[in-house]
């Protein structure tokens, strides 16, 4: 074989979507060398799907707003799951990411006064997400994508070489580690199908979600989990990962667009749920906790449109797990529409004209895709997987890896923030506040410790990980597996969960892991999907078992998990993180206690509403010092 | 080879995989533009049947030379008759230069002829003929950078050519208040030929496209917003406005060879 | 409702390369995208293509279909005749890679070369004010997926190979129209730039990266039309020219 490509950095970055990106920034503007991978072009990665828009309390719509504020809806939205400390961060520090993107060239929508307007979704109290029509996430990504070109071109006059480069295309599939310390990565470009080492002291590991081990998902391919799987391989912890978000609305017909989006902005802006019959049955599934801020009849959460401070909003801005809950009753109960699904109406409230302006994306979505006007018509959607909660386990101002010295992990990858379950819009502040902090948790371990280089054993390993699937012939074939464990997953680990069906898929999946190891691939090295879905499938399979096992394991019902057989939430669940780690065999799964919540921050909340969450002791304490 | 025929390219042994009918376009412009050609062509060396009291030809006014009678030219005469080789020069050529230049440099025609003349390319995704090819970045094609000296040319054509249907407000003895088939015909036309110089991409761009704060400029932002929504179908103006000036000139040239007469409403 | 659908994909690679035909099934609703992956899964394991939304967000999946440049996954199978023959290739101007992989590099090279937003150097994060008319213009452009169909189908770099090194392309016209239109963009020689380094004058405004858009950017009309207008006041236009010395003299500009 020829020379083995080698790079040297002091930071690479896994995954070039909104939390990567945001930490190559940061890394080098404080005079680092950058490698950004990504699995796909430069600017395509996930993150340019979102659209509905970046949750930041900057209050330029009601003055009402703060970072307390959001932070106790953060909190309520994770059902008091969250990692307190990260809730907290985000809250704060989200205005600022905001302004920064502008001062990059992000162009939001503007309020009257000339300041970024903000909009609402559910969930939030007040109007708090920056939003650019529908499309925040391409605004996004565009925009630190624009800056790194900027600081590209920075370094070509300066220095006359690039200080930070994107490897698109290229596939990690190892985190290499040296004496306990992680030393650089390996992986391999899917156009070329050769591979590359980088060394570098410190990775970060931003590679978004696990949507794709799901038949129906609002993901791209490349939400297969790597890096979760990469950084369970390297000795790092996942955290929570029963938890998975299933987003309310998703195209249902026809088929083949089955799981795409429908913004929650198009229930933002005014739509209304509707079954069969035609009833608003939203108001039937308001559970206790939120009785007090959501109308319980039309002419309230109609009010509300009209005058938010005296009315409680419609029903349909509960919180994504609720509202996808309650729409798989009503399509379980027989009230849903021939292809499985209920109405979304937005045509009734406001004119043709505000919804192709406020929602050109999906008014064009429908129209290409499905020949739906939603100007004139109500549209078709459904719950889709679309957003895991769990993830690596970090310490929030680093978002250090916890156990790997050198690793750390931003973005929907890591896990915490969110608790049970995300609200709409709090991903991509996400990306940018934990995605600088990683960059800086980076920064600051690249100043303090050495870089290792790679061992030839680890790289010989790595290789022929690689090499396998092309040596092996006969087995498998890479697509069957993975439509069978979506089929599984979706089937069996679905939103509504019961033991005896975990159970069946815990088995289910190994068996798919064992059938795995003998995929053979067809056709050369040369961009060869067959061949790279091989290696996205393991991941997927990894992350599958993670999930399957913590879903067992959580024997009560809280945001994006619901068992049947245990349909309550349990407050003494609420004080317990379920941590999976890989023993090189298999996954396993331990209980954690939940770091307990500070008293300033305890002192937030109405302490009745603590009393729906939190045990008798923990309320009598009143959070810890 | 080059284009998409070059070596780092798919190896495609057509120039184009087009199902569609993709040259009808382009063949249809060609006719058009020609007949029109040809008839103006024509009626411009004719020089005569172009004025017909109170008519005049679109093609012929303003008319610039002493072959008219007198209450043609809105200008005067300043030309006089000017001949060469005893071949009295058509009044119609002193101005037809800014009616062309106007169109020729419009980018909607540009945009027309180079795709249907010049087959560059002669549609999308259709390789074109030609070997090399560097744009409008040299002479002569740079020239269509003048495109505004010709609007402002046309806007006064356009007032000249208003006065004209203003004046058809009269019989043929030169008295107001009367209005004929002949009136609607220059009154369309004119219409026509504002709505085209109104809905010009430098006329959008003078109205307020140049502005980089429509904010601070809440008229002109108007105006551009009206203008935008016209330039949105100037292609349809550019058409419309071609067959409203030669379909003038075939009403005016009926009346004053005499095939027809003009009926009057009062 | 599943029919079977003649397709006819184009295999090779840099060196060589053909159209293979294939029979797949197609079922109601799908889009291009569909049916090719259902040719990946069952008979041709290692067909290349890009892709990553399926829902026409990311300008992923462009090829030529039937010949002409467009996504994937936004273009129905039922838009074609139940008896045509869908024929699918990779984009004819830039290198071919594998099927229907095209090497694109070229457009990240040219976004290198176009000088990036510069906001007024005392302006404090929070505190830019600008009007949502003066952002629209913009905006627009800011939409674009960056799926470089328009760079694929303009002739000027596609019938030209030679033309790619002095010629940003219809992409990179629409960023610096956004850059120029900016409210608080500082960058006074945008519209010099664009015509002598990046090859405005080179397009001949023929609209084709008009009619392929896949996010209805109008191109042409509303940054390639205008920045020749711009192009003009500064570079082609005595009066206006002569005004801005003057200007400048007084110290108004
Ligand atoms: C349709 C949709 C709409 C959404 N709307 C919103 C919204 O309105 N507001 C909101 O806050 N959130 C929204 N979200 C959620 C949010 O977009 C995502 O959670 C977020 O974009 C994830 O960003 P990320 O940076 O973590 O990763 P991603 O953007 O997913 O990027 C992952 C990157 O990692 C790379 N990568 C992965 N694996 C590898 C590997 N093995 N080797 C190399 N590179 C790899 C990929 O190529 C990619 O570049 C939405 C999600 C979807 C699907
Ligand atoms: S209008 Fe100009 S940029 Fe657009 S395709 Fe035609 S020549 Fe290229
Ligand atoms: S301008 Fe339109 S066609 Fe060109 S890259 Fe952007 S989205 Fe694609
Ligand atoms: S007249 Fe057509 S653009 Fe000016
Ligand atoms: S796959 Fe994203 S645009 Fe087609």
């Amino acid at each position: 074989m020829s020379e083995l490509e080698r790079h040297k950095f002091d930071v690479v970055v896994i995954g070039a979507g909104g939390a990567g990106l945001r930490a190559a920034v940061e890394a080098r503007e404080a005079g680092l060398s950058v490698a950004i991978i990504c699995k796909s072009l430069f600017g395509k990665a996930h993150t340019v799907m979102a659209e509905g828009g970046a949750a930041a309390s900057m209050g330029n719509v009601n003055s009402g707003d703060n970072w307390m504020v959001h932070f106790r809806d953060t909190m309520r939205g994770g059902k008091f799951l969250n990692h307190y400390r990260m809730a907290e961060l985000h809250a704060k520090e989200s205005p600022d990411r905001i302004y920064e993107l502008e001062m990059w060239g992000a162009l939001f929508d503007r309020t009257k006064e000339g300041k970024i307007s903000q909009r609402n979704f559910g969930g939030h109290e007040y109007p708090r997400l920056a939003h650019v029509g529908d499309r925040t996430g391409l605004e996004l990504i565009r925009t630190m994508q624009q800056k790194i070109v900027a600081l590209q071109q920075n370094d070509m006059k300066t220095f006359g070489k690039l200080w930070i480069e994107v490897f698109a295309e290229l596939t990690v599939t190892e985190i290499l580690k040296e004496d306990g310390k992680v030393a650089g990565v390996y992986g391999y470009w899917r156009e070329s199908g050769s591979e590359v080492l980088f060394e570098a002291p410190a990775v970060i590991i931003a590679t978004g979600g696990v949507g794709k081990t799901f038949k129906i998902t609002s993901n791209s391919w490349e939400g297969t989990g790597d890096g979760h799987a990469l950084a369970l391989k390297a000795g790092a912890n996942l955290v929570d990962m029963e938890f998975l978000q299933f987003h309310p609305t998703g195209m249902v017909w026809p088929p083949s667009v089955r799981g795409i989006l429908v913004t929650e902005s198009v229930r933002g802006e005014g739509g209304i749920l509707t079954n069969i019959k035609g009833e608003r049955f939203m108001f039937k599934y308001i559970p206790d906790v939120f009785k007090d801020k959501y109308a319980d009849n039309e002419a309230e959460a109609d009010r509300w449109y009209l005058d938010q401070d005296k009315n409680r909003r419609p029903p349909e801005l509960l919180p994504r797990d609720e509202v996808a809950r309650a729409i798989n009753t009503e399509v379980k109960a027989g009230r849903g529409t021939e292809h499985g699904g209920v109405f979304l109406d937005v045509s009734k409230r406001i004119s043709a004209e505000i919804i192709k302006k406020r929602l050109p994306s999906m008014w064009h979505q429908f129209y290409e895709l499905a020949g739906v006007d939603i100007t004139k018509e109500p549209m078709e959607v459904g719950p889709t997987c679309h957003y895991v909660m769990g993830g690596v386990e970090v310490v929030p101002e680093t978002a250090a890896a916890v156990g790997v010295d050198g690793l750390f992990a931003a973005g929907e990858v890591a896990g915490g923030m969110h608790g049970s379950n995300r609200l709409g819009g709090n991903s991509l502040s996400d990306l940018l506040v934990f995605g600088r902090r990683a960059g800086i948790g980076a920064i600051e371990y690249v100043r303090a410790n050495e870089a290792k280089s790679v061992s030839d054993s680890s790289i010989k390993a790595a290789s022929q990980r690689i090499e396998a699937p092309f040596t092996r012939t006969g087995g498998e074939n890479a697509y069957s597996l993975h439509a069978e464990l979506q089929e599984i997953t979706h089937n069996l680990v679905g939103i509504i969960r019961t033991k005896s069906e975990l159970v069946e898929a815990i088995e289910k999946i190994a068996d798919i892991r064992t059938r795995s190891a003998n995929i053979s691939v067809t056709g050369g090295r040369k961009f060869n999907p067959g061949f790279h879905l091989a290696f996205d499938l393991d991941n997927m399979l990894l992350v599958a078992e993670s999930t399957a096992k913590c879903a067992v394991g959580r024997e009560e019902s809280r945001g994006g998990h619901t068992r049947d057989d245990f349909p309550g939430m349990d407050n003494k669940w609420r004080q317990v993180n379920q941590i999976s780690s890989f023993d090189g065999q298999k996954v396993n799964v331990r209980k954690q206690a939940l770091p307990s919540i500070p008293k300033e921050l305890f002192d937030l909340f109405d302490v009745h509403e603590l009393e729906k969450y939190m045990t008798a002791e923990e309320i009598a304490k009143g959070g810890s010092n | 080879m080059s284009g998409v025929f070059s070596p780092s390219r798919a190896k495609i042994a057509v120039r184009t995989l087009r199902t569609d009918r993709w040259w009808l376009q382009p063949a249809i412009t060609v006719a058009v533009l020609v007949s029109f050609i040809i008839y103006a062509t024509i009626r411009a060396f004719e020089a005569k049947f172009y004025f017909a009291e109170p008519l005049i030809s679109p093609f012929y006014s303003p008319c610039l030379t002493s072959a008219c009678p007198t209450n043609g030219s809105l200008l005067g005469q300043p030309f006089g008759t000017i001949a060469i080789f005893g071949m009295v020069i058509s009044p119609a050529l002193f101005i037809l230069i800014f009616p062309l230049g106007f169109r020729m440099t419009c980018y909607y025609y540009r945009k027309a002829y180079y795709r249907s003349f010049w087959q560059s390319p002669p549609a999308c995704a259709v390789a074109e003929p030609h070997k090399t090819y560097t744009g409008e970045t040299r002479a002569p094609l740079i020239l269509q950078n003048g495109h505004r000296w010709f609007f402002f040319a046309g806007l006064i054509f356009n007032v000249l050519l208003s006065i004209d249907a203003v004046l058809a407000f009269r019989n043929a003895e030169g008295q107001w208040g009367h209005m004929s088939i002949g009136t609607l015909v220059l009154l369309t036309n004119a219409t026509l030929l504002w709505l085209y110089s109104a809905s010009c991409h430098t006329c959008r761009h003078t109205i307020g496209g140049r502005l980089k704060h429509f904010s601070q400029h809440p008229l002109r932002y108007k105006l551009w917003t009206w203008v935008s929504v016209l330039n949105h179908k100037h292609p349809t103006f550019a058409w419309i406005s071609l067959f409203g000036v030669a379909l003038t000139d075939v009403y005016v040239r009926a009346v004053s060879s005499g095939s027809i007469s003009n009926l009057y409403f009062f | 409702m599943a029919r079977k659908l003649n397709m006819r994909i184009w295999r090779g690679d840099s060196v060589d390369g053909a159209l293979q035909d294939v029979q797949v099934e197609a079922n109601e609703g799908e889009v291009v995208l569909d049916v090719i992956h259902r040719v990946q899964a069952t008979q041709m394991g290692d067909l290349a293509v890009r892709w990553n939304c399926k829902a026409g967000k990311c300008g992923s999946c462009s090829m030529e279909i039937n010949g002409k440049p467009r996504l994937a996954c936004m273009t129905q199978v039922a838009s074609y005749g139940e008896e045509e023959t869908i024929t699918v290739t990779p984009l004819r101007a830039f290198p071919v890679i594998k099927d229907l992989v095209t090497d694109v590099s070229f457009n990240y090279k040219k976004a290198m070369e176009i000088p990036a937003y510069a906001p007024p150097s005392d302006l404090k994060p929070g505190e830019a004010r600008m009007q949502q008319v003066d952002v629209e213009r913009s905006q627009e452009f800011r939409k674009c997926i960056e799926c470089f169909l328009c760079q694929d189908t303009c002739h000027v770099i596609r019938d030209h190979e030679e033309n790619k090194k002095s010629f940003a392309g219809p992409r990179f016209f629409i960023r610096i129209a956004e850059l120029d239109m900016h409210p608080l963009d500082t960058l006074r020689n945008r519209k010099q730039t664009a015509q002598e380094e990046h090859g405005l004058g080179m397009c001949n405004i023929t609209k084709c990266c008009t009619e392929v858009c896949p996010e209805h950017i109008r191109i042409t009309d509303n940054a390639i039309i205008p920045m020749k207008e711009r192009v003009v006041d500064v570079k082609y236009d005595p009066v206006r020219w002569l005004g801005s010395k003057i200007r400048k003299r007084e110290g108004i500009v």
